[in-house]
């Protein structure tokens, strides 16, 4: 008998098994790329309908990679790990071909003549890449509704966010749709969403993953990670895409941390020796009760498992949220300057008056961009103006500076950083649309890492109010492999006292209403 | 107290190159001060002495030898273009009539 059950004794569908298991099955022989792509883009046809996770599918390119992956295996080709695991790509990586959005209205019909680097990549190893994901424009939010095209909803309760700016990705695993994708993090967008909606999200080190074909928002806050519903499939999809690219000139070049053998390692559940620092800025006051009632537990099995827990200050944590908001919209105002109708992207004309140049970039840009974006422009704009430089980005940076020295400080006394990865569960659709400010909140715990370039993932730790909760934990810069041990062995725990992962707990979706995604066939781009 | 009036955001759209209707300006002056209001609290953590950083790793230029690279063809680099005309971006008048 062979050691590798069918998929038919787990649960008889594809789609419920993790990225490693798939890989195994892969493997076997037990079932192919095309059988795995096929489950899932039947599953997005029944319920992304309710979830619009996807703003885009792409089953013949998904088709023809698995296909070219089946025909491999079958001729006996070494391949890694993931290759036939279908991948989800959140629609701020450019798709050689297929439309990337962004998000944006400005972007309806821009379909590039490349690829970003981790998408050559994910082709290189044979991941078929089911479709885009949607996500707030510009990668500008913390909860999908800022879309051009409309927003995702919590697959935890459809009348919630599923977090932003990736809220398209992790709404996309949280639901089935994929077993893994891509996510971008400027201040918490791959962390937030993964704790709102019960997955697992890591932000690597900065430069981990190369930004070569990602729609810049703030380039030294901007990172690539790993989107999953497990965090050995994080690691899987991380080794992947990770390492040195001379395309982009912030990249690592050393070798990716051994992030797979790292999840291996904590799952065996033994942090003896390990010590973990709770950040004391990080929790009471503007957390909810529910939230650090599963963050106190969460801390109990860490030193149940042997870790040495006390508790550290990182007293510019408080002035990380106000550095974030003036360096992000500053860094965005000049990169979406790009914007400007000439190249690439929509051209609108002035209503009245000659259209020059000048007045045609008004026009497309009133038109193209959507309020947040216009707020974050503007406000950038002001706090990099003559007479305000020094008082707003001048000093934003030099907060900079500080939270850096509190990251390594507090890494001098321990190996690891915990805290819970957002102030609340998620909040309901709407509620904080016209409060920009008490949205900004959502990331107060997850931007000192974006600020400091360290690595952070955020794990499921169970429910408040029966909406998952997540923990963050952060490492030094380059040492991304903590993230995973203790994200793994943290994981490893709770599931042996769920009897299986949190996402089984979750409301069955309805099923039937029309998918909002639009199926490409082939690619949408080439010679007009 | 109001940090940012409605005229320094109109000013700041102009800049941006946003041609904001009145109603927006209205919000996003109420909106942005806000904002502002609440991110002036980093004036409040740092000394003329602390040191500014700027990007998160001490990264220094990646250079790459200087030889030729494959790169876009005309036609690729013209595939999104809102207009072209000859192999080039066609693009609207730049400088403003003489009044």
């Amino acid at each position: 008998m062979s050691p590798v059950a069918a998929p038919t004794n787990e649960t008889g569908d594809l789609t419920r098994l993790s990225a490693a298991r798939m890989s195994e099955l892969l493997a076997a022989k037990e079932v192919s790329s095309r059988e795995l792509v096929q489950a899932h883009l039947d599953r997005i046809d029944r319920v992304d309908g309710a979830v619009h996770a996807f703003l885009r599918t792409m089953p013949e390119q998904a088709f023809e990679a698995a296909d070219a992956v089946d025909r491999a295996r079958a001729k006996g080709e070494a391949l890694g790990p993931l290759a036939g695991v279908p991948v989800a790509v959140k629609d701020v990586l450019a798709t050689n071909g297929t439309v990337t959005t962004c998000g944006s209205k400005i972007l309806e019909n821009w379909t590039p003549v490349y690829d970003a680097t981790v998408i050559e990549k994910l082709r290189a190893v044979g991941t078929p890449l089911i479709g885009k994901t949607n996500m707030d424009e510009f990668a500008m939010g913390s909860s999908t509704e800022h879309s051009a095209y409309g927003a995702t909803h919590n697959p935890w309760d459809l009348d919630r966010i599923p977090g932003g700016s990736g809220g398209g990705s992790a709404a996309a695993v949280g639901a089935f749709e994929a077993p893994l994708a891509l996510g971008s993090d400027t201040g918490g967008s791959i962390r937030q969403p993964a704790s709102v909606t019960g997955t697992v999200g890591t932000k690597p080190t900065y430069g981990g993953v190369s930004r070569y074909g990602l729609v810049a928002m703030a380039s030294s806050l901007d990172q690539v990670g790993p989107v999953a519903r497990g965090v050995l499939d994080a690691a899987l999809l991380h080794a992947a895409i990770g390492g040195h690219d001379p395309h982009d000139s912030t990249s690592l070049d050393e070798p990716v941390p051994d992030v797979v053998a790292a999840a291996k390692l904590g799952a065996a559940r033994d942090l003896k020796g390990v010590r973990v620092g709770i950040v004391g800025q990080l929790r009471g006051e503007g957390f909810q009760q529910g939230v650090l009632d599963r963050y106190a537990e969460a801390l109990g099995l860490l030193e149940d498992m042997g870790a040495e827990v006390s508790v550290v200050d990182c007293p510019s944590f408080e002035y990380a949220l106000g550095a974030y908001y003036l360096i992000m919209p500053s860094e965005a105002s000049s990169n979406l300057a790009r914007f400007d109708a000439m190249r690439y992207g929509i051209r609108v004309a002035p209503e009245s008056g000659p259209a020059t140049v000048e007045t045609v970039m008004g026009a497309t840009r009133e038109a193209g961009f959507g309020d947040e974006v216009k707020r974050r422009i503007i406000l950038g704009t002001y706090a990099l103006s003559a007479g305000y430089y020094d008082a707003y980005y001048g000093s934003a940076q030099k907060v900079r500076t500080l939270v850096q020295a509190d990251f390594r400080a507090a890494f001098e006394k321990v190996d690891v950083l915990v805290s819970p990865t957002t102030p609340t569960t998620a909040f309901k659709l709407g509620e904080k649309l016209d409060d920009p400010l008490q949205m900004y909140l959502s990331d107060v715990a997850t931007i000192p890492a974006n600020l400091a370039g360290t690595p952070g993932i955020s794990v499921p730790i169970g429910l408040a109010d029966g909406l998952p909760v997540g923990l963050q934990v952060l490492a030094p810069a380059r040492a991304d492999e903590w993230c995973y041990r203790l994200g793994a062995a943290v994981e490893a725990a709770l599931e042996d006292q769920w009897g299986g992962p949190l996402l089984n707990q979750a409301p069955a979706l309805p099923e039937g209403t029309a998918s909002a995604a639009k199926p490409v066939s082939g690619t949408e781009g080439g010679a007009r | 107290m109001s940090v940012l009036s409605r005229d320094e955001v109109a000013h700041l759209a102009h800049l941006a190159r946003i041609s904001l209707t009145d109603q927006e300006l209205d919000l996003m002056a109420t909106q942005l001060d806000a904002v502002v209001d609440a991110v002036a609290v980093v004036q409040s953590a740092v000394t003329a002495d602390t040191p500014a950083t700027s990007h998160p790793l001490p990264l220094t230029n990646g250079w790459r030898e200087d030889v030729v690279q494959p790169g876009l063809s005309n036609e690729a680099a013209l595939s999104s273009a809102p207009r072209e005309e000859a192999g080039q971006f066609r693009v609207p008048q730049i400088l403003g009539e003489e009044p």
